[in-house]
């Protein structure tokens, strides 16, 4: 004991007691929002700081079915998943040929993508609408996606981009004397090398989707189609003020991603290092 | 070499096709017919269009004070977001990669708000500004609390900056902590050697290695701030009275709550150029101040 004592010596010890106090201040938030999801509407007024005298779930089951959850949360998946998977699948692709194929059109290609990545969705969301509803996807999760792999492509395609440059060619090369096709040889070769970024990829596009609320708010109309975020605004313009709804359904809208980051954790504060680099 | 050439080309059209189909329709077509309706009265529903020429940006620049105040409103925004979530995020990274018992759970704790999405976390903290500063107001009878929060411009600027560092201040400490990580122990040993104290080697030694992720996070949080949508939206929709409007929201209601999507595409044309200009100018400035070791 003694000697673990002086090796953390009293200004680490300061450093320690002060982000620990740091931390709950963070967290402060939560637990406003926890603790007053199972208060009662006049418990809420009357004092949102005490801990609740007892706990009312029924706010949350009228909320799970006043935000019609489990559909949300599915249609937030379905689009989150797919998106994911061909975003990846597609970009990984397009970029590995865009370095180990230098043409002008390929050249080009990044250059248009590299610019881009500047452009702000407002500059594209108005005629995006149009576009969207001119190839008859509008308000359907195959529209959504579609808007999706497009404007996620920049970005994607960036961070493999700079991750291939990494890959030694000399592999590669072997596999083709071995007799390996060029798609045999991206796919068993090239694609299980750029896992680590495969990983990044998902996870910044993962963070971005399933919590993006303009692109799906300007495809969707129909209730039937909701990703969360959507769900949770429209069941908020209608309990305005009506805490003990609105409360228990931000936590669900919430619930999914955090348990999704604490799973994932490791990976994800890897990925965001990782792609911090190449970005 | 016929048959290698036309297999050359089924090969890029399979990799690379795909990918440069869905950016021309979702992105490129997109843009350049925005550019296109800035010119024009369009009001989104009626087909036929009618040219206006520079009308539109005549308009916003002498006739249009709500798009400048929002310009104004979201330059000072990214002002303070991005030095407060940067001195934030560096600072928690600093503490961070000393051997403290509870560092782990600590940036898992100050990361978590990033993971939630801006429109919800809007509503979480409209629902702590209105009720929950009230009651520690009242239990602590600090004035800070009893603020208006959401009720003036000026308290509300603050409102959504206190939440936008909250927000992303543990992003950007992610980053931090990769590149202090990163700097060799032997130049940091080397330093306390030379007789350099903390600090010193924090700003001779520790910043200068670090400016790569210095670059990144600026362009990140210069990003997050100038395109500020969602937690506006949720949080404070713009109000009181446009107080808080930021340039996304601004555009967004121009075109779908006056239907005039003429002068929402010029607007956001505008918005394009700034942002771009700024995102360069900002890339060049920090490279230069990165050490290649």
């Amino acid at each position: 004991m003694e000697t673990a004592a002086k090796k953390f010596k009293a200004p680490l010890l300061l450093a320690e007691l002060l982000m620990i106090l740091l931390g709950l201040i963070f967290l402060v938030p939560f637990y406003f929002l926890l603790a007053n999801s199972v208060k009662s509407y006049s418990e809420i007024l009357s004092d949102s700081a005490a801990l609740p005298s007892m706990l009312q779930w029924s706010n949350y089951a009228e909320a799970w079915k006043a935000t019609d959850f489990p559909h949300a949360f599915l249609n937030s998946f379905i689009v989150t998943v797919i998106s994911n998977v061909l975003l990846a699948f597609l970009c990984s692709m397009c970029a590995y040929k865009m370095v180990r194929n230098n043409s002008l059109y390929n050249r080009m290609l990044y250059i248009a993508l590299v610019a881009a990545m500047v452009i702000p969705f407002q500059a594209i969301m108005i005629p995006l609408v149009k576009v969207v509803s001119g190839l008859g996807v509008m308000d359907s999760t195959v529209g959504l996606i579609l808007a999706y792999l497009g404007f996620g492509a920049p970005m994607t395609v960036f961070l493999f981009h700079g991750f291939v440059k990494s890959v030694p060619v000399d592999i590669e090369e072997a596999s083709r004397v071995d007799g390996s096709s060029p798609y045999g040889t991206f796919f068993r070769i090239v694609l299980p090398l750029m896992q680590p970024i495969i990983v990044t990829v998902i996870i910044l596009n993962t963070l971005w989707i399933w919590n993006d609320y303009l692109m799906p708010s300007l495809i969707l109309q129909d209730p039937q189609h909701r990703t969360i975020p959507i769900a949770t605004y429209a069941f908020f313009g209608q309990y305005t003020k009506q805490w003990d709804l609105a409360l228990p359904g931000l936590v669900l809208g919430i619930t999914p991603v955090v348990i999704f980051f604490l799973l994932m954790q490791k990976y994800i504060i890897e990925g965001i290092a990782q792609g911090s680099v190449k970005g | 070499m016929d048959h290698k050439r036309r297999s050359g080309l089924m090969q890029q059209f399979i990799f690379v096709g795909p990918t440069s189909l869905f950016f021309f329709v979702i992105v490129l077509i997109p843009f350049f017919l925005g550019l296109y309706y800035s010119f024009t009265s369009w009001n989104g529903i009626s087909r036929h269009v009618e040219w206006t020429g520079l009308r539109n940006y005549l308009h916003i620049f002498t006739k249009d004070p709500s798009f400048l105040h929002s310009f104004w409103f979201t330059a000072k925004f990214t002002l303070f977001g991005l030095v407060l979530t940067n001195l934030l995020g560096f600072a928690l990274a600093y503490v961070l990669t000393r051997r403290l018992f509870t560092r782990n759970v600590l940036r898992t704790v100050f990361f978590v708000p990033h993971v939630i999405g801006g429109l919800l976390l809007g509503f979480i903290w409209q629902f702590i500004f209105v009720r929950g500063f009230e009651s520690i107001g009242q239990a602590t009878g600090w004035s800070f609390f009893n603020l208006p929060w959401l009720g003036t411009g000026g308290t509300a600027f603050w409102a959504i900056v206190i939440v936008f560092v909250w927000q992303n201040a543990g992003y950007l400490m992610v980053i931090y902590i990769s590149a202090i990580n990163n700097v060799p122990q032997s130049l940091m040993e080397a330093s306390r050697v030379d007789g350099a104290g903390r600090l010193q080697t924090l700003r001779h030694v520790t910043i200068p290695l670090v400016m790569p992720a210095v670059t990144v996070c600026l362009f990140l949080s210069i990003a997050w701030s100038f395109k500020l949508f969602d937690l506006n939206l949720s949080l404070t929709k713009g109000g009181p009275f446009k107080a808080t409007e930021s340039v996304a929201l601004n555009i967004y209601n121009e075109a779908y709550t006056i239907s005039r999507f003429g002068m929402g595409s010029a607007k956001a044309m505008i918005f394009f150029v700034v942002v771009a200009i700024i995102s360069l100018l900002q890339v060049r400035a920090t490279k230069k101040r990165e050490v290649e070791l």
